[in-house]
């Protein structure tokens, strides 16, 4: 028998698990701008660790939204994830597939990786738009 | 002899009494009178529609009125729903529809609304329609907007009317709350600063209007002096604004808040969130030179520290 995704693993801590998840996104994304912006050299690799790590993001998030977690642990989440929870996921997946498709032209070249920020970016805003609140 | 004295007496202070609230009514009335900007106040001029577009953009015409959950921000056909502390906004069809939204309206009607609050059936428009900032614009730049806004498409149907409680239902009582906190004056550019500066000054506090999101507000609704720009509850009841003064701004530079209004991207590669998405799909589209005019009056504002308000009940 196979866990068909992590998704289905109860996670003990799930806001700060999405919490970390958020986090790595956003040390991803410096990384790429830094590149973007000529203050770090254009490293396929690491771009390539950051499109990955996003993708697991994607694929990871839907599942730590559980009945009970909407408050606590200084969530940001917005209590409509829960009242809206299909247009959530599909949000997330439609973020992934938004990384999937823009990963290759991302280390292609500097061009390239601005596009795939720009178009990864308006899908992070997707999501943020709704279901982020700030404090 | 006493008891006649007795009923003369309360007879004066009855006729008194009527007499004060008669003047205090009169005056009440006098306060209220929706102002008008007659068609007779405006020259001749020729609409520029590439400036009215601009105007469309700054001013985040779409943010309210464009129809929800559709993806052509240029049909204002209304239907947003707006939760506050007063009651339920239902934000109004002003597509250039002749019947349903403003397509019949005269120019003078359109400055009247925008820079008085007053709608052309000569009743106050309830401020959440942010007249309070586009009083601050040109009727240059308004007969702009209003030429391009008739250019874009006509959407049928209008929109129910606002669910308020009372007495906030109550349009006259609108003119008290302006009499309370509009000044009346127009915006003024400042001849000890800058041309950017003051384009920066005239865009954000005219149709920007980013005071009115930013910005604490007291129990009825009106802007708390001397705490502008210092962020506070989200209108729509969840999470908060930020401050965008120094005391939070302090570690962005000019390109930094100009980036941003461009990509919605923070200094430190965040996103900006919540509405603020929404106002970030039409500042993209505004011009270089505006954002970063916007950018260097935002950076200009010192530092206030914000209120603590706990976030606004429904």
């Amino acid at each position: 028998m196979a866990f068909a995704t992590s998704a289905v693993i109860a996670q003990p801590d799930p806001i700060a698990a999405r919490k970390a998840l958020m986090k790595d996104n956003d040390e991803g994304a410096r990384i790429v701008v830094a590149m973007m912006r000529g203050r770090a050299p254009f490293e396929g690799a690491k771009i390539e660790s950051v499109f990955a790590q996003w993708a697991e993001t994607a694929e990871k998030l839907p599942g730590l939204f559980p009945p009970g977690s909407e408050t606590g642990g200084r969530t940001h989440a917005s209590p409509k994830i829960w009242q809206n929870k299909a247009d959530f996921d599909a949000k997330a997946a439609d973020f992934g597939k938004v990384v999937a498709e823009n990963r290759d032209k991302s280390m292609a070249s500097l061009d390239g990786l601005k596009a795939a920020v720009s178009a990864v970016g308006k899908a992070c805003d997707n999501c943020h738009e709704d279901y982020r609140l700030s404090r | 002899m006493i008891a006649i004295l007795g009923e003369a007496d309360m007879l004066r202070r009855l006729i008194v009494s009527a007499l004060v609230a008669a003047v205090v009514g009169l005056a009440a009335w006098y306060l209220t009178i929706p102002a008008v900007v007659p068609a007779s106040a405006l020259g001749s001029h020729t609409p520029d529609l590439v400036n009215g577009r601009t105007m469309f953009l700054i001013g985040g015409c779409s943010s309210c009125h464009a129809v929800p959950k559709q993806p052509d921000r240029a049909r204002l056909g209304g239907g947003l729903v707006l939760g506050s502390p007063f009651g339920t906004f239902y934000v109004p069809n002003i597509s250039s529809h002749p019947k349903d939204g403003i397509g019949g309206w005269t120019e003078a009607q359109f400055v009247t609304a925008m820079t008085k609050g007053t709608s052309p059936g000569g009743a106050h428009l309830f401020p959440a329609f942010p007249y309070t900032s586009y009083r601050n614009m040109t009727f240059d730049d308004l007969r702009d907007l209003f030429a391009y806004l008739k250019t874009l498409p006509a959407v049928a149907g209008t929109v129910r009317d606002h669910d308020l409680r009372f007495p906030f239902n109550v349009r006259r009582a609108v003119g008290l709350w302006k009499w309370l906190y509009l000044d009346g004056a127009p915006f003024k550019p400042d001849p000890s600063q800058t041309a950017q500066w003051n384009r920066g000054a005239y865009l954000v506090n005219g149709p920007g209007h980013c005071a009115e999101c930013h910005s604490p507000r007291d129990f009825l609704g009106g802007i708390v002096p001397g705490k502008r720009f210092t962020g506070g509850p989200s209108p729509d009841g969840q999470g908060s604004v930020p401050n965008i003064t120094q005391a939070k701004l302090k570690d962005w530079s000019v390109d930094d808040i100009a980036s941003m209004l461009g990509d919605g991207m923070t200094p430190d590669a965040d996103r900006v969130g919540g509405s603020m998405v929404e106002v970030v799909r039409s500042t993209s589209q505004l011009s270089v030179a505006d954002r970063i005019a916007m950018a260097v009056y935002i950076k200009s504002l010192p530092a206030i520290e914000g209120l603590r308000q706990k976030a606004m009940q429904q």
